[in-house]
């Protein structure tokens, strides 16, 4: 059986060819959405979730091509293969939504994310906390005699990784922006 | 050629520039510019309602009954906030509709301004797609661009919020023809191999139904057809939902009634039971389903519908088509013929008795009284006493809007306006005001509870202002009908706040709007009471009294499968558990 043929959105190789449509295996996927840079347009794509009551575990969304007007937003979910399909059917009916990517199985994709850490601390924890930047070739991007922000880039797990042992080095506050993403070669 | 004008005249000029020729509205403070060229043409007729709830649905009538769009003007705040029914119930069934809506000057937004409201934001679920204009210049391609937006793919309400000082500021005109083409064409042709795919099963089924939907009728009179031929062709059984009555023929032989939860017996044992259900333009709702885990575990399921989102959604089929319902089945069609024509005959023979069996139960079947109007009996004498008039027919939402699925027979599409998926109390009276004005030599019935009707009646003003000869039938139970039904059956006959204590008088109410009262309270009366409202030339209300605690039967209780359908004799008593009283 051919594949449910989508004008934008999921490609043919979507879920539903490579696993069982019914399965209830709570899944994760990222989405990368190409939409018109204008007003209201992430509150769209916002409410879609929240009325639908889909989940986001994380959404970063900046300008892309400032002449075209577009902009891209990289949308981590979970759910269901069926619900999977239908968020990104939901995604694409929208009207100024371009193209939707389900980089989670369209290939092999990256995912990068930026954080900020603010350690306070004096001593050994701070060196340490020094030494342990070095392994995950964080930034330092400001500092103080008792305090650094550090900047880390990488995928969501070695953030969380960076995270959890800057907890008890003196781990004061946290930005991330959240994941983008894109699928590899051409 | 671009022109200089205000965007009030803008807004005019661009409905001009659409075709439109009736717009429904209620002015206010941020609509007077745009009503000030209202006033200054006469190509456009605008109908002044009583509520911008009612324009909303009159403009649903009129989109539904004509398959143009409908449009709405509406003032900023609680003009736009009443519009938010409207819009809901559009986008639920596939309406196209353009609401043009006032806002407060562009340097006031945003500072709790009198009469100001977060119109694109409230809307903005409740719309396919709105937008608020912040530049005159943007103004005619916006509307341009919107009618495209409500028109294609599937069909539904767009809003354009337009600030006081847009209005009245000057700028550049874009006609039409000049507007860019967006990126929004959606994919209107299905894909071969499915269709073919289709054909394959078609031919070989033993036991396939058609189930179809509110999608052929807003893929046109073409698709009707073209459904029609196919279904003649390969004789196979074909049931429908509310929002698709119409678009195969009632007096058709493959006919099997409605579907769903008040379907008929016949319908929904041969959606339970079937091999092969092709779904054309209809979306699987739970009015539909019934129980998912049981609905038609046996059955090959194809499903043509023009919104990837409607497919797989609850149900997941082996045959999806994304595609316009005229195109695609124009394309199966092609495919069959040139296969051959054929289908499994001796098959379906067997199918057919099947079918023939259920029917024999008549589950439409209903005790008729000599001394109180049965509300069923009520719409037969009314189907009896209109067939074959050139007639639409609109409803409230409740009872009496399912006994008029049951007993009333559509044999074209757009003849029916009901407010299937939102279930709208108060759609009826509006609605039939918006067809009677696209269609003024026609019959047009409401067919209403007397609850419903209360909730929009100031729109017998509207009718009489305008001549309308809209007949409104109420089917007077004294009761909120459905709902005391459900408390019957699911909630121990407590009978919370469902009954009406003080009704108004009908006959002197229409009498009070200018219009023509009748009162039937007795079998006898009915026929010459439906005769003196078809024959008065104006509004009428005929105020019938029907049975106040009749049930609607046959009914798939929530939480049951198709197969465990109640009929009018069945006991109701304990006949939905306690996980069907959690449904709706």
């Amino acid at each position: 059986m051919s594949a449910l043929v989508l004008k934008k959105g999921a490609s043919r190789r979507s879920a539903y060819d490579l696993k069982n449509p019914l399965s209830d295996t709570i899944e994760t996927h990222t989405l990368a959405v190409l939409v018109d840079n204008e007003a209201g347009v992430l509150a769209r794509v916002i409410g879609l979730f929240s009325g639908r009551g889909y989940n986001i575990e994380s959404l970063t969304v900046a300008e892309v091509d400032h002449l075209g007007h577009l902009s891209r937003i990289t949308i981590v979910t979970t759910g269901t293969p069926q619900v999977i399909e239908q968020i990104k059917a939901q995604l694409a009916r929208i009207v100024p939504v371009h193209d939707v990517h389900d980089l989670t199985v369209e290939g092999a994709s990256v995912e990068r994310e930026l954080a900020m850490l603010k350690v306070a601390g004096t001593g050994e924890k701070r060196v340490e906390a020094m030494r342990l930047a070095g392994i995950f070739r964080a930034a330092v991007v400001d500092t103080t005699l008792e305090s650094f922000v550090f900047e880390i880039t990488g995928t969501p797990e070695k953030i969380d990784a960076f995270v959890d042992l800057m907890r008890p080095l003196g781990l004061s506050e946290i930005a991330r922006t959240g994941v983008a993403a894109m699928s590899r070669g051409t | 050629m671009t022109r200089q004008m205000s965007g009030a005249q803008m807004v005019v000029q661009a409905l001009k520039d659409q075709g439109v020729d009736t717009v429904f509205g209620y002015p206010g403070g941020a609509m007077l510019p745009i009503y000030d060229e209202i006033f200054r043409q006469s190509d456009i007729r605008h109908i002044l309602v009583r509520h911008e709830q009612g324009a909303t649905h009159a403009a649903e009538g009129y989109a539904r009954s004509t398959g143009k769009p409908g449009v709405v003007l509406v003032t900023s705040g609680p003009g736009a906030t009443n519009a938010v029914t409207g819009l809901t119930d559009a986008l639920m069934d596939s309406i196209p509709l353009i609401v043009l809506s006032g806002q407060v000057p562009t340097f006031m937004i945003g500072t709790d301004a009198f009469q100001e409201a977060d119109t694109v934001g409230i809307t903005r679920p409740c719309t396919k797609h709105n937008w608020l204009i912040k530049d005159t210049d943007k103004l005619a391609e916006t509307i341009h661009f919107a009618f495209h937006v409500a028109t294609s793919g599937r069909p539904g309400p767009v809003l354009i919020d337009i600030p006081k000082d847009v209005q009245f500021a000057t700028g550049r005109y874009t006609p039409p023809k000049k507007v860019p083409r967006s990126h929004y064409q959606p994919q209107v042709k299905g894909d071969i191999d499915a269709i073919t795919a289709l054909v394959a099963a078609i031919e070989k089924a033993k036991k396939p139904v058609f189930y179809t939907g509110g999608g052929v009728i807003n893929s046109g009179h073409g698709a009707s057809q073209l459904l029609r031929e196919l279904v003649a062709g390969t004789d196979f059984p074909i049931t429908s939902t509310l929002m698709g009555l119409g678009a195969y023929p009632a007096s058709g032989k493959n006919w099997l009634g409605m579907l769903g939860m008040h379907g008929t017996y016949e319908a929904n044992l041969a959606m339970h039971d079937c091999d092969l259900m092709i779904n054309v333009g209809a979306r699987f709702d739970d009015r539909i389903t019934g129980r998912l885990e049981d609905f038609s575990p046996k059955s090959k399921k194809a499903h043509i519908d023009i919104d990837a989102s409607s497919i797989n959604k609850v149900v997941h089929v082996e045959i999806p088509i994304l595609g316009d319902v005229a195109h695609v089945l124009e394309d199966v069609l092609k495919i069959w013929k040139s296969r051959g024509r054929k289908t499994n005959t001796e098959a379906l023979r067997g199918w057919w008795q099947q079918i023939d069996k259920w029917r024999a139960v008549n589950c439409l079947g209903f005790h008729n009284s000599d001394s109180v109007i049965k509300p069923q009996h009520a719409i037969q004498r009314l189907e009896a006493l209109t067939r074959g008039m050139d007639r639409y027919v609109t409803t409230e939402v409740g009872q009496h809007q399912m006994w008029a699925a049951q007993f009333m027979g559509f044999e074209d599409p757009n003849r029916w306006m009901t407010s299937g998926g939102l279930g709208t109390m108060g759609y009826g009276l509006p609605a039939s005001i918006g067809v009677q004005v696209a269609h003024p030599q026609s019959l047009v019935i409401n067919v209403a509870g007397d609850a419903s009707f209360l909730m929009n009646m100031q729109e017998l003003g509207t009718a009489a202002q305008y001549d309308l000869p809209v007949k409104q039938f109420i089917m007077n139970n004294e009761r909120l009908g459905m709902v005391r039904q459900w408390q019957q059956l699911l909630h121990g006959e407590r009978y919370s706040h469902s009954w009406s204590e003080a009704l108004p008088d009908f006959v002197k109410l229409a009498d009070a709007f200018g219009g023509k009262g009748i009162l039937c309270e007795h079998p006898d009366d009915l026929d010459d009471a439906i005769n003196a409202m078809l024959a008065h030339d104006g509004p009428v209300i005929l105020d019938c009294r029907v049975e106040k605690h009749e049930n609607c039967f046959p009914m798939i209780p929530s939480g049951k499968p198709h197969n465990e359908m109640l009929l009018g004799d069945a006991t109701t008593e304990g006949a939905i558990d306690t996980g069907g009283a959690v449904l709706v």
